[in-house]
């Protein structure tokens, strides 16, 4: 098992690599000029000013050359320096990232919590009226789309009935978040909705697909009551593709974090992501993707792990 | 006289409906009636009742037929000019001539609907057969094969699922103009990743099955254990997953078009009208998001219901036998 840890971890760093040249590669295949992004299209009447451009970020230098100048700095911690917002791409991440941890971190432990018991009852309800019910409100929840729902939840609860602000807090710091959490409401409402029509479903499926499996006759053969059956056979064995579906969501919560961010402008790295993509501000891009991606390398790590220990049938060959 | 290669024609979206609202008619179910009793039914016939007899499936496939018809046959039937602005009739409620009002430009809500349906169904059922198509080779291989091979393609998609769906086609559609073609390869290229893990781990666990080994003990090759028992055994996975990619697929043709980064004006999709009527909402003009966003809900939701139906009939365990 220890092997399979070191093994895994390995692969995680493998990942790594890879996104940064999947993301690098891509940032730099698509046509465009930098240099006109970042100064603007006037700078074309000055070519001197686009080849110093280009000496100083090193886009005279082949690819190969950039990338690997690039991987070094990163090695290095440093980040660069943003073409836009005149300030390091680790200290713009260090503001958004704690945002992020807020409002993702809400989002996700809620709808876990939320999900798993609603998959589970749907499941043992099967097509009975509880089970239609639950499985409508997943259905429109997953449905539509993150900004609609975030500005329907501000059109009802920000404009008709004003409980809660329309926009979410602006601030610098953890601290004015948190003192003005209740603005912080409709977009975790908003991020939780929809992963939770995403995690009950997938749970509902689950504990369909084991409640049909040979144990579970086994143990009813035994005697074994309905409760034990569920909580220490079914539940445990459906919480499998759970633990998967967690790792694998983090990109998916993240881009759903995008809309909600850019529906109630609250400056996450989604919003400083989106903002930056239409500059080409490829230093922000970067260390955004690098972000997000060790979140979820980290995350699909933990997965693989949990679905070695709790699958036996999935043979890894060592 | 030779033709000259046609660019890829901008009515695909008919023949895709065509062959979609084809479905339906074969699946009649007087078909099954009539088989003779006694005679050993096929899987496929034995899924079919069991998909027939989910109502939401049913209806789900009802829905899409009919946005289809509303979308492509409604606008033979029903007029309003989507291109000309006219200020002079700008956002009136719904009512006489404008069922569904106009927009802030004075156009007619109700064809602007069935136009930018078109580009919403068109890109987002053809990027996502085209990402299952992907998804499911790079998968079956990877996982029926394993070792080495398996280890680089799934650490290759990986790397991929890493990155943030929303954020991949973002920057590419910054950059590059976002037609249609190009739409559909930036979601098709971005969305195969789910279904090659999903088909890898099915052809993971299914390859160390007791039949599966016991073809391979009678002399079965590779080719025979992935095409006659790992595909099959998969394929109710893969579809499932295929209409649930299509459902993903127009919620990020819509996400793209709501953030004002899909198809550039002229053509429009529901998530760019949704967006362009956000701002008049606090006015009270409704009729400017409600209909689009309605569209993407339903549509989408239909999606997911045929999914359903398709999962409880390829459950081989919930058929009758």
């Amino acid at each position: 098992m220890a092997l399979f840890i070191v093994r895994r971890l390995l692969q995680a760093i493998v990942v790594l690599l890879l996104v940064t040249m999947i993301t690098f590669a891509l940032l730099r295949a698509i046509p465009g000029n930098v240099a006109a992004a970042v100064m603007g299209p006037n700078v074309y009447r000055d070519p001197a000013a686009i080849k110093l451009f280009d000496q100083t970020y090193g886009f005279d230098k082949p690819w190969y050359s950039q990338y690997l100048l690039w991987l070094g700095h990163i090695a290095q911690g440093n980040l660069g320096y943003s073409w836009n917002l005149n300030q390091s791409v680790s200290s713009l991440l260090g503001q958004r990232i704690p945002k992020d941890l807020v409002l993702v971190g809400f989002a996700i432990i809620l709808a876990v919590l939320i999900a798993v018991p609603i998959g589970m009852l749907q499941a043992v309800r099967r097509n009975k009226a509880v089970d239609h019910f639950f499985n409508g409100f997943s259905t429109v929840f997953y449905a539509m789309p993150s900004f609609l729902l975030g500005l329907l939840l501000i059109l009802v609860f920000a404009i008709k009935f004003p409980v809660f602000p329309a926009e979410a807090p602006q601030g610098e710091t953890l601290g004015v978040i948190f003192s003005n959490f209740n603005a912080m409401i409709l977009p975790i409402a908003t991020l939780t909705l929809i992963t939770v029509a995403l995690f009950s479903r997938y749970m509902r499926s689950s504990v369909l697909d084991n409640l049909t499996e040979d144990y579970v006759r086994t143990a009813k053969a035994k005697g074994a009551s309905e409760r034990r059956i569920l909580f220490r056979h079914v539940l445990r064995n459906s919480l499998i593709p759970i633990a998967t579906l967690l790792g694998l969501s983090l990109p998916g919560v993240f881009s759903g974090a995008l809309i909600t961010e850019s529906v109630f402008n609250y400056p996450g790295m989604g919003l400083l992501f989106f903002q930056q993509a239409q500059k080409q501000d490829y230093p922000t891009l970067l260390g955004v993707v690098i972000v997000v991606a060790l979140a979820t390398v980290v995350g699909s790590l933990l997965a693989d792990i949990a679905y070695a220990v709790l699958d036996p049938r999935v043979r890894y060959t060592s | 006289m030779s033709m000259p290669v046609m660019p890829p024609d901008p009515s695909l979206g008919l023949g895709l409906s065509a062959g979609l609202t084809s479905v339906p008619a074969a699946e009649a179910p007087p078909a099954e009636a009539a088989l003779p009793p006694g005679k050993p039914r096929s899987a496929f016939v034995r899924g079919l009742e069991v998909f027939v007899e989910n109502k939401l499936a049913v209806t789900g496939v009802a829905i899409i037929v009919a946005m289809l018809l509303f979308c492509f046959v409604g606008p033979l039937l029903y007029y309003g000019d989507t291109t000309v602005v006219d200020f002079a009739h700008e956002t009136l409620p719904p009512g006489a001539g404008h069922p569904l009002g106009t927009d802030q430009n004075g156009q007619d809500v109700l064809a602007r609907l069935m136009t930018s349906g078109q580009i919403s169904l068109e890109v987002g059922i053809a990027a996502a057969l085209l990402a299952t198509v992907i998804g499911m080779l790079w998968g079956a291989v990877a996982g029926y094969f394993g070792g080495v091979l398996d280890a680089v393609m799934m650490r290759i998609v990986d790397a991929a699922l890493s990155i943030p769906v929303l954020f991949l086609a973002l920057v590419i559609v910054t950059i590059v103009t976002p037609t249609e073609p190009v739409l559909i390869g930036v979601i098709a290229v971005t969305s195969w990743l789910t279904t090659s893990r999903l088909v890898r781990g099915e052809a993971l666990s299914l390859r160390t099955r007791e039949y599966v080994q016991a073809m391979k003990v009678m002399g079965g090759g590779s080719a025979r254990a992935v095409l006659r028992h790992i595909a099959p055994n998969a394929i109710g996975t893969i579809m499932v997953n295929v209409s649930f990619q299509v459902a993903d697929a127009i919620a990020l043709v819509v996400a793209l078009g709501y953030l004002g980064l899909g198809i550039r004006p002229p053509q429009e999709d529901w998530g760019a009208m949704l967006s362009s009527g956000v701002q008049y909402v606090a006015d009270g003009y409704w009729w400017l998001i409600i209909p689009a966003g309605a569209c993407i809900v339903i549509v989408i939701t239909a999606f997911i219901w045929i999914g359903e139906g398709l999962r409880d009939a390829v459950e081989v365990r919930l058929q009758r036998r």
